[in-house]
């Protein structure tokens, strides 16, 4: 119950007029950044942060999730009038959601996307609130092992589940993790990997390399596709959302089934994509009358967003309590916590009491004011669609450069997104996975110095990561995961074997 | 590059808006391609390798070895460069056999051209941003870019370009106080 009490004084932080203007402006800067091609969830936090830089961290913090709430919001708008998803996350949206707007019953369809969307990112907040406090007081009696063990579990996981190739997770974490240590060596003050270039020395900033790799690369890639598109944008009145809302009950089993998923997945590193592809087949095979899934059934539209909201959010749960971000876009909010100077982790819970529970309560109130925003001004987002790429282009540059430059005051981090744009376009080619990359610049320096402790603590002995029930638990899952498809394989002939011996 | 279907917001109120937006310079479905994606992911896996031993060996001579005080800076940085660059001799090889990737396009002609057509202006801005500041860089980059590539009006790209570089030096500069780089114009107008 204490964390209610915490939670009513978080509301009463939040509950100023500039906070909730803070709110709103971040709100439609999100849905604005969800709808336009070339744009979405990391890259726009990415772009938008040196705006807080000015800003308390509590302000700041709450208008950059409410951008992340937008963009989560308006990837739907897209997918369900045009058939483009504007995320990876909505493309399942678009398997009954523009069926349905096809038939005329677009209204009903946006509705039940921003329905399910609230209800998903519910169920994830009420799972923050409850089990964050939980795991960071557990995560308090954590040492160096223990966190580094965590760590490797993270980018362990990430290769031993990822659909990418093995091997291409591997370059993307490694790289992450080299150019996490470009510059000055914080425990010995050395210079590494510079080359003597004194531009080097700052490091190579997670931020610029975010911009860069999300950024300017969408907008290459976007322009590869073709760029016409042909939709109707509905307004939603108010009889279409109670009719909506009077069959939700309904429906609790989906509900209930995709919010189940997309916390597990976000908390995970699976991700919000996963979530809303697993949310629909499963739909879609419990369902009695499978055939009509994909013609327009509203269940398809209910299914996926609920798991993609429900994933994105609960991606913050692991971001508050351990300081390991669940997705790209909670790995960009922590390097806006790292710019704050605040320290992301167990302790932030501890120091930050304001800080933590004003986040956890925007993220309530952030999503009751998004979903009404969003129900109201459908079609002057849609509209935005009409503004001419080779206007918005140029513009998402120019935004890129400033925030690039932003953070450190310094030209060479223009050149180096540029460097990174490109980067960014190329692997996304040919395959390459770019969260790994973001996870791994953004934990590098502490990963490596948790190693470094437990080393230094042990006198250099491996043991340590087994030295009690806990952090060889972790040690051992991580490799376990690591090494799951070959075991996941192996598994199976083993079982194929003993099969037919029985028979 | 994208025609607008010219309809008001007025209508609005029939709760029924279309939109369409074409794309006329759309890259052509049968343009031959410049590379297949087996070349590009060989050509990433040779840089990637190169990377690996240069930031190894700088790493090796930092000192990767154990002192009296625990791991050298080196230590965890070399043996992540030895990952590195043994994934990317994994992806050599699997590049080389893939017959799947050997029939893949990487990217078109026609897909190049339109690519190109946004990174060589926004290499021009970075350069301008350099020399000109990031206000006259940006204004130069959105007039410019909404003219000559998009064909739009010169007004409506000299104004939208005028009225954006003015929205952000005075979000920026003025209410923000975030300073960006700036140039003799700025110097010119005292700020």
């Amino acid at each position: 119950m204490e964390a209610f009490g915490l939670l009513l004084h978080g509301f009463a932080v939040l509950l100023t007029g500039k906070t909730l203007l803070l709110m709103m402006v971040g709100l439609v800067l999100g849905i604005f950044v969800g709808v336009l091609p070339g744009l979405g969830g990391p890259n726009g936090v990415a772009i938008l942060l040196p705006l807080t830089f000015t800003m308390d961290p509590t302000s700041a913090i709450v208008m950059l999730s409410c951008i992340y709430w937008g963009a989560l919001f308006g990837g739907a708008i897209t997918s369900i009038l045009f058939n483009i998803p504007g995320e990876a996350w909505s493309v399942a949206t678009t398997f009954d959601g523009y069926p349905m707007a096809q038939q005329g019953r677009a209204a009903e369809a946006l509705t039940a996307a921003f329905t399910s969307s609230f209800i998903g990112s519910l169920v994830a907040v009420l799972l923050i609130t409850f089990l964050a406090p939980m795991i960071s007081t557990f995560a308090l009696k954590f040492g160096p092992p223990e966190f580094f063990a965590v760590y490797l579990l993270t980018f362990c996981s990430f290769v031993g589940l990822g659909r990418e190739a093995k091997h291409k997770t591997v370059i993307s974490m490694s790289l992450g993790l080299l150019l996490a240590g470009v510059g000055m060596d914080t425990v010995s003050g050395q210079l590494r990997m510079t080359f003597g270039s004194a531009e080097l020395l700052r490091g190579i900033n997670f931020l610029v390399a975010v911009i860069g790799l999300f950024g300017i690369s969408e907008i290459l890639l976007t322009m590869e596709e073709r760029l016409a598109l042909r939709g109707h944008a509905a307004g939603i009145s108010l009889r279409v959302v109670l009719s909506v809302w009077k069959d939700l009950p309904k429906y609790w089993v989906t509900l209930l089934r995709s919010s189940v998923i997309g916390c597990w997945l976000g908390i995970t590193p699976g991700g919000a994509i996963a979530a809303s592809f697993m949310g629909y087949n499963l739909a879609k095979r419990f369902s009695k009358d499978q055939e009509s899934f994909g013609k327009g059934r509203i269940e398809g539209v209910f299914a996926p967003e609920t798991a993609a909201h429900a994933s994105g959010t609960s991606a913050l749960l692991p971001m508050l309590a351990l300081g390991i971000p669940g997705s790209g876009t909670a790995a960009i909010l922590l390097g806006g916590l790292m710019v704050w100077g605040l320290n992301p982790g167990p302790l932030l819970f501890v120091e930050h009491k304001d800080f933590v529970w004003g986040l956890i309560a925007s993220m309530y109130l952030g999503n009751v004011v998004g979903l009404v925003l969003v129900l109201t001004t459908v079609p002057i987002f849609a509209s935005i669609l009409r503004v001419p790429f080779a206007a918005v282009a140029p513009m998402i540059v120019v935004s890129c450069a400033i925030g690039a430059y932003a953070i450190q005051n310094a030209m060479f981090d223009i050149w180096l997104m540029l460097g990174f744009g490109v980067v960014g376009y190329v692997f996304k080619k040919i395959g390459i996975p770019l969260a790994p990359f973001t996870l791994a610049l953004v934990l590098g320096n502490r990963a490596e110095d948790a190693f470094r402790l437990s080393m230094i603590g042990s006198g250099g002995d491996m043991k340590v990561f087994w030295s009690n029930g806990l952090v060889g638990t972790i040690t051992t899952l991580a490799i376990l995961l690591l090494f799951w498809p070959v075991i996941d394989k192996a598994l199976t002939s083993v079982t194929r074997m003993v099969r037919p011996a029985k028979a | 590059m994208v025609a607008l279907a010219t309809q008001t917001i007025s209508s609005m109120s029939n709760t029924d808006i279309e939109i369409v937006v074409d794309d006329p310079t759309a890259p052509e479905e049968n343009s031959p391609a410049v590379a297949s994606t087996r070349v590009v992911d060989i050509v990433v896996s040779l840089l990637l390798l190169a990377l690996a031993v240069t930031l190894g060996w700088d790493n090796w001579r930092t000192g990767a070895s154990w002192d009296s005080t625990g791991p050298q800076p080196g230590y965890f940085p070399f043996y992540l460069s030895v990952i590195l660059g043994g994934a990317s001799l994994y992806g050599l090889g699997a590049a080389f056999v893939s017959r799947r990737e050997a029939t893949e396009t990487f990217v078109t002609r026609a897909q190049l051209r339109r690519v190109l057509a946004v990174f060589v202006p926004t290499l021009l801005f970075c350069l301008a941003t350099q020399y000109l500041g990031l206000y006259v860089a940006s204004f130069l980059l959105i007039a410019g870019f909404m003219r000559l590539v998009g064909k739009i009006a010169l007004w409506k790209s000299v104004l939208t370009a005028f009225v954006f570089t003015a929205v952000m030096f005075v979000t920026f500069d003025i209410v923000f106080d975030v300073i960006m780089p700036k140039g003799p114009l700025e110097a010119a107008l005292g700020r």
